[in-house]
């Protein structure tokens, strides 16, 4: 897993790449718990990644709620199908806000 | 020439030359299979065909007479105590009865082989519980112990607890015995989108024939040992084996077997 966190344009980007897994997933955690720590509102761009378990979707899940709890925009961009399944499957598609393009986040500003 | 019952140009498993003996009795013969990945692979037979210790055996639980299982590329049999762990931790197995620990609540029964195996933060753990207990329907269930569960509720904890490595594999030994149709039905739904939503490769062992042609993408049939006949549901159905055709229309296994050897058995020399 590759994780680029850009800062700007009054919010946090994270791109991703790669495969998320047990191996990767606490540093995922660690800089989407940063970001928002930081005060930033986060986007995570998870369009080249190409497979994401179950400890990387608890760490998207816990970043969401530490979002909620700062009250800071949170969302994810250009999700692949296949994470899109398991985000179905597991009913989190419903409760997280999902982008396609990182205007429309912005927009939310 | 070895003679593979299997299809895959890419197998997650491939047996060959399989032989097992429990002294004097020979449980497994000469059996060659290649399991495809991210698909459904059903072993069905008889009780005493030699499925459950062919499931044994894939499992590196049950060391063969002779012959090779590769999973994922690594030969079980052959490999080292580290080399067999790391092939286990692509593995989920969902025993027969459960095989809860019944001092343990179901979330902590689940939570176990991420303590185990990983460095997870609390809360990730937490969180992945909760996503597959969520998954398998039984989010309300976390706080519970084993012994309160019904027999559904159990099998579905059990799937649970094999599925919290988001493994590659999963073996799932006789998955609808003792439940009720509709629990069953649930239990095949829930295996055949496990299957195209996170792209494992799902073995399952059983005999009851209305799950087998739910789930099955290919059945490998076995029979006194051997693997006799490996295909699609229609393949199957289509065999012109005898002792497949019985198995199927539920045929009593005296029609089907030789008169003479069955009297040997019975009355010995």
């Amino acid at each position: 897993m590759e994780c680029n966190l850009k800062s700007g344009a009054g919010y946090d980007l994270l791109e991703l790449s790669g495969e998320v897994d047990l191996q990767y997933s606490p540093q995922l955690r660690e800089k989407i718990l940063g970001s928002l720590r930081s005060g930033a509102p986060l986007l995570i761009d998870l369009g080249r990644v190409s497979y994401i378990d179950s400890s990387g979707i608890a760490s998207l899940v816990e970043g969401f709620q530490a979002a909620k709890s700062a009250k800071l925009p949170y969302g994810l961009l250009n999700i692949s199908s296949t994470a899109l399944q398991v985000l179905t499957l597991t009913r989190l598609d419903k409760i997280f806000n999902l982008y396609t393009d990182a205007a429309h986040f912005e927009a939310q500003l | 020439m070895t003679s593979v019952a299997g299809t895959a140009a890419s197998p997650a498993i491939s047996i060959r030359n399989l032989f097992v003996d429990y002294f004097p009795r020979r449980i497994l013969t000469d059996v060659n299979l290649d399991i495809p990945a991210s698909q459904i692979t059903v072993i069905m037979g008889q009780s005493g065909a030699g499925k459950t210790t062919l499931l044994r055996c894939m499992l590196g639980l049950k060391k063969p007479s002779s012959g090779s299982v590769h999973i994922l590329g690594t030969d079980i049999v052959r490999a080292s105590r580290r080399e067999l762990n790391a092939v286990r931790k692509q593995m989920g197995v969902a025993f027969q009865g459960g095989a809860l620990f019944s001092s343990m609540s179901v979330a902590e029964n689940i939570q176990l082989a991420l303590r185990e195996h990983t460095s997870l933060d609390e809360k990730t753990i937490q969180i992945m519980t909760r996503i597959k207990l969520d998954m398998v329907n039984m989010l309300a269930a976390e706080n519970l112990m084993p012994s309160e569960l019904s027999g559904g509720m159990t099998k579905r904890a059990a799937l649970a607890r094999a599925i919290v490595m988001d493994p590659k594999l999963l073996f799932f030994d006789e998955p609808s015995a003792g439940l009720d149709p509709s629990t069953a039905a649930e239990l095949d739904q829930l295996m055949i989108t496990l299957k195209t939503t996170l792209r494992m490769t799902i073995i399952v062992v059983t005999h009851e024939l209305d799950s087998i042609f739910k789930i099955a993408d290919h059945i490998a049939v076995m029979a006194n040992g051997r693997v006799i006949e490996f295909g699609t549901p229609q393949q199957i159905i289509a065999s012109a084996n005898p002792e497949i055709q019985g198995m199927l229309n539920r045929k009593p296994r005296e029609n089907i077997v030789d008169t003479d050897a069955h009297l040997r058995r019975l009355v010995g020399g």
